[in-house]
This record gives structure tokens, C-alpha cells and sequence, in this order.
């Protein structure tokens, strides 16, 4: 990275980490640092829409609807959620592989279980054999962000289910009486009113997201435990110039204050907006802002 | 090979008795279902010390974390924030690879860089942590008039902590402990998958679901299998931790005892 790296021989020692800690493959853990980022800022949203719509299937009057919302959202209740992440990266790439077996071969006799096998065209086969690298990353990152979704989503549904019904009854009797309909009830009354009690649920849910997102690891994405483990590997001279022992435990120590810093920053963050949004509101954290203005 | 067989077998496969071998191919249903089962004996062996041990750690914590000497009140907020805050997974491997550097310091870390030994000990710090946090919530909010009956009846020191504070602490922190105890038991499943190598193949409920999955390239028989059994294992936890919750209200009146209410308030670690 810098011109003295040129001849690490002759630096002494804290020049050489910073040589050290700027070679290619570092930059490689960075950059994974920033795709530990995106799948959070991708996945909070889409999970937080998987949980509008379970929450909102779980109120529904249409009995199956209704079962079909609380088994989402009660169903990762029970069963550990690694488990899960698991079992959705595998059954969703098959998912889109027969799918896409099913559009593309429809000539095709024999049935995709084949014993032990799981069997598609070549046509089918997600990616391609013949797509580029990224493609073959980016497939992988989908996935997990689709998993961490509906992972996330059920919990999320579990927040805002209960947020819904913690809005005043009186609130939603009074959009009733001035003849709302059971949709615009639910647009202007209950949605707007529900982020207040579904807030505190939901930062704690973002914190917990936070610390899932090692199990990226686990699902095959090259992600900063992977390049901790890769780096941080005993080094010998025969591969490569820089050889070095076992230090994983120091990239795991790293990570392990990156993530404490990451709660940290979140817990400030979250304070500050649950102080926005009970400005004014007419609950016990409203009424001890009012209170310290006052005193102030 | 009958089913009967298949148990006789592989059921006690995950501690090292029986067939050395795991089945190779022509998987049936019997013995995924043995398998994985022979696995959750881990599930539940982690679980249960980390529970047992990590219990009276959670409380000298969050007695330190209410306590108004510095010294005792910092490390305390330390040792929760530093347990709660960061992920169990990345603690397993940090704790694996500590181990294995400290094992060329000295033989005597030999054990811990196995998993019985080694991941149960950060369990046990973990699920301090966790729990910690949650007595020092309800050790809180114990009412002001016991400890004024407390004070009134002259009980000062460990006395009035052991016969008053401790068992409204205890009432209180109850319900939101058997959810701590349902997803400890749950995060057991991670020690496989971080670092701690599985000796002989002898693994975990989840490590004998994913070599099915992997085998079979199908994942809608073993993790259902493996769903199966933490549904039962839960269950079984909020119904042991259901008749300590009676015994520790049983001196209320019925209609005032606290109904075990159970929500997710910490999920994945």
C-alpha cells in the first residue's frame, strides 16, 4: 500500500503492521466489513415487510389467512434459528433450481430426486456454470439476504403483531365512529400510531440482527469471519513471504470489539430516536421528557 | 438393518458407543431420526451445565451490577456488556483460538480447546451474562414495602438478601428466565459449527442434521427431524421451569400470581 512497504526487512515494528495491515487480502476483509453492512441495511427493511405482512396476515378475519400468519410467525419460536438458516439456504436455492427446471426443460422425463441426487438440466442450473465470479458471490449473498428475511421477518411479525394491539382501543373505536372504513381505519389510525409501542421490540430485534450476521459464515459467504479465519491462519514460509503463526485469535479479537463497538454505536443511536418519537406522546417515557424540560 | 438395530447402534453414536461408522448411503428415516436424536444428548448436556453453573454467576452479577461500591459495580457492567453485547458465535471461535494458543503456553489447556470442555465453559459465561441481566432487571423492581418489612424486621445484610430479596428477585425474574433457558438451550447448536471440531464425528443434534442434508441434498427430512426435537425439548423446559414458577408463587392468592407470559426478548446471540 505505501511506498516504504516495498522492503519489510527494514521497517521496525508498528511501520510494518501498518504495511502489514494494508496488504490485498486485508482490503479483502474490509471490503467484507462493508458487505457485513449492506446485508443489514438490505435485509432490515425486507425483513420489517416480511413482519408488516405476517402481522397483518395473523389479524386477517379470513380464518386460513389468519392460521397461516401466527404459524409464520410462531414457528421460529421453538426451533433453533441456525437450524433455519440451514434448512432455507439449501430449500430455496432447489426452490428456484426446479422452478426454473420446470420452465426451462419441460422435455425433460425423469424426476429431479434421483436417489441421493438432486438433479436439473444444465439450462436450470442457478448460476449458470459459465457466469462469472460475481454472479456466483452475488447468488450466494441473495440467498442469505433472502433467508435472514424471512428469519428476521417472523420475529419482526411477532413485534408489530403485538405493537397492533397495543394501540388504544378507544383510538380505533373513534376512527370507527367517524365512519372509516376497516382499511382506512387501519391506513391512518393503526399504522401510524403502532412504531411508538413497536419500537422498543424492534431495536432490540436490530441489535439481535447485528449479531447474526456472523452466521453469513455459515452460509457460504465470504464474510469477515471467513477472511479472520483465512488470515489469520498459521503462515508458512513456503507460500508465502510474510509467514507468520497461529494468529486467529487476534482477528477474533478484532471482530469481537467490532461488533461491541457496533452495539455500542447502536444503543446510542436507538436512545436518541426512542427520545424523537416519545416527544409528545402520551406515555410515561413522553410525560418524563415533559417533565425534564420543566425541571431544565 | 431393522429400526431396532438402527437404535441399538447409533443411539448412543454422539458419546462415541456403538457403530463407529455413520451410515453412508440408502439413508432411512430411522436413522436420521436416531441420529439426530443420539445428537441432542449434547444439546442438553451443554445446556444443562451452562444453566446449572451460569445461575449462581448471574447472581453474584447482578448483585455486583446493583451495587453501589465502584469496584464491584464496573466489572460487573463490564462483564454483561462484553457477553451481551457481542455475537456467541464469534465468542466460540475467539474462545477456541485463545485456547489453542494457550495450549502451546501450557498442557494444563489441553481440555479446553475440546468442546465439552471448552465450549461449555463460554456457554456458562454467556448465559451468566444474559441472565445477569435479567435478575439485575427484577432485583430492580422488587417492591420498596418488602424491603421495608425487611428493615422493620431487623433483617440486615446476606440475611435480609437470602430471606427477602432474593426470592422476590427470583418471583420476578422468572418468567423472562425460562425464555433465557429455551434459547441457551437453542445456541447450544452453534458449538459445532464454530471452531470446536467434532472428535470422531461425534456431534451435535444440528452436526448429524446437515451431514444428512449435506448426504442427501435434501433438507426437508433432517431439519424437520431436528425441529422436532427442540419443539419437544422446549416443551419440556416451560414445564419444568412452569413447577418452580407455582412453587416460588405459591404464598400468593391465585388471582395475583404471575401467569407465565413468554415472549422473545433475546433471540440469537
Amino acid at each position: 500500500m505505501f511506498d516504504f512497504c516495498a522492503d519489510p526487512s527494514v521497517l521496525d515494528r508498528l511501520t510494518w503492521l501498518s504495511c502489514y495491515l494494508t496488504t490485498g487480502k486485508h482490503m479483502a476483509i474490509y471490503w467484507s466489513v462493508g458487505t457485513v453492512l449492506l446485508l443489514l441495511a438490505v435485509t432490515a427493511p425486507t425483513a420489517l415487510a416480511f413482519g408488516f405482512g405476517g402481522a397483518v396476515l395473523a389479524r386477517s378475519r379470513v380464518a386460513p389467512l389468519r392460521w397461516l400468519g401466527k404459524g409464520y410467525i410462531a414457528i421460529v419460536r421453538g426451533v433453533p434459528d441456525i437450524a433455519f438458516f440451514l434448512f432455507f439456504v439449501i430449500a430455496l436455492d432447489q426452490l428456484f433450481e426446479w422452478v426454473r427446471h420446470e420452465v426451462k426443460c419441460p422435455e425433460w422425463e425423469n424426476s429431479v430426486w434421483q436417489g441421493n441426487d438432486f438433479i436439473v438440466c444444465q439450462a436450470a442450473k442457478l448460476p449458470l456454470s459459465s457466469a462469472p465470479q460475481w454472479v456466483h458471490e452475488g447468488y450466494g449473498f441473495v440467498l442469505a439476504v433472502i433467508t435472514f428475511s424471512i428469519v428476521f421477518g417472523a420475529f419482526a411479525g411477532n413485534v408489530l403483531f403485538g405493537a397492533m394491539r397495543a394501540v388504544p382501543r378507544a383510538q380505533l373505536e373513534t376512527a370507527e365512529a367517524y365512519g372509516m372504513s376497516r382499511g382506512q381505519t387501519f391506513r391512518r389510525v393503526l399504522v401510524p400510531q403502532m412504531w411508538v409501542y413497536a419500537l422498543p421490540g424492534l431495536s432490540n430485534l436490530w441489535m439481535v440482527l447485528i449479531k447474526a450476521t456472523p452466521l453469513l459464515f455459515l452460509l457460504g459467504v465470504e464474510d469477515i469471519v471467513y477472511w479472520a479465519r483465512e488470515l489469520g491462519g498459521t503462515k508458512t514460509p513456503q507460500f508465502t513471504a510474510y509467514p507468520h503463526g497461529d494468529w486467529r485469535v487476534w482477528y477474533f479479537l478484532a471482530l469481537l470489539v467490532f461488533y461491541l463497538g457496533m452495539t455500542k454505536l447502536s444503543e446510542w443511536a436507538l436512545t436518541r430516536l426512542q427520545d424523537r418519537l416519545s416527544h409528545g406522546q402520551a406515555t410515561a417515557s413522553g410525560e418524563r421528557l415533559r417533565r425534564d424540560e420543566v425541571t431544565a | 438393518m431393522t429400526c431396532l438395530e438402527t437404535i441399538q447402534a447409533y443411539a448412543l453414536r454422539s458419546i462415541g458407543l456403538g457403530e463407529r461408522l455413520l451410515p453412508r448411503e440408502d439413508f432411512t428415516l430411522c436413522q436420521q431420526f436416531t441420529l439426530i436424536g443420539s445428537g441432542m444428548l449434547w444439546n442438553i448436556y451443554f445446556g444443562l451445565i451452562a444453566l446449572l453453573t451460569g445461575f449462581l454467576l448471574a447472581n453474584a452479577l447482578a448483585v455486583g451490577k446493583n451495587s453501589e461500591r465502584r469496584w464491584l459495580r464496573k466489572p460487573s457492567e463490564w462483564f454483561i456488556f462484553i457477553f451481551r453485547g457481542s455475537p456467541l458465535f464469534i465468542q466460540f471461535f475467539f474462545a477456541y483460538f485463545a485456547f489453542l494458543s494457550l495450549k502451546s503456553v501450557h498442557p494444563a489447556f489441553d481440555p479446553f480447546t475440546s468442546a465439552w470442555l471448552g465450549a461449555a465453559l463460554v456457554l456458562f459465561l454467556n448465559t451468566a451474562a444474559y441472565s445477569a441481566e435479567i435478575f439485575y432487571g427484577a432485583l430492580r423492581s422488587v417492591p420498596k414495602g418488602d424491603l421495608e418489612a425487611a428493615d422493620a424486621y431487623g433483617l440486615t445484610g446476606f440475611a435480609r438478601w437470602r430471606r427477602v430479596v432474593w426470592p422476590t428477585t427470583m418471583r420476578l425474574a422468572w418468567p423472562a428466565y425460562t425464555n433465557e433457558a429455551i434459547f441457551l438451550f437453542h445456541a447450544t447448536t452453534l458449538v459445532f459449527f464454530s471452531g470446536f471440531p467434532a472428535v470422531r464425528q461425534r456431534g451435535d443434534a444440528l452436526y448429524y442434521a446437515t451431514y444428512f442434508a449435506d448426504k442427501t441434498f435434501n433438507p426437508f427430512v433432517p431439519y424437520p427431524i431436528l425441529a422436532f426435537y427442540f419443539i419437544l425439548l422446549t416443551l419440556v423446559i416451560i414445564s419444568l421451569f412452569g413447577l418452580v414458577n407455582r412453587r416460588l408463587n405459591r404464598h400468593l392468592p391465585q388471582e395475583r400470581r404471575a401467569r407465565m407470559r413468554l415472549r422473545a426478548p433475546q433471540i440469537i446471540r
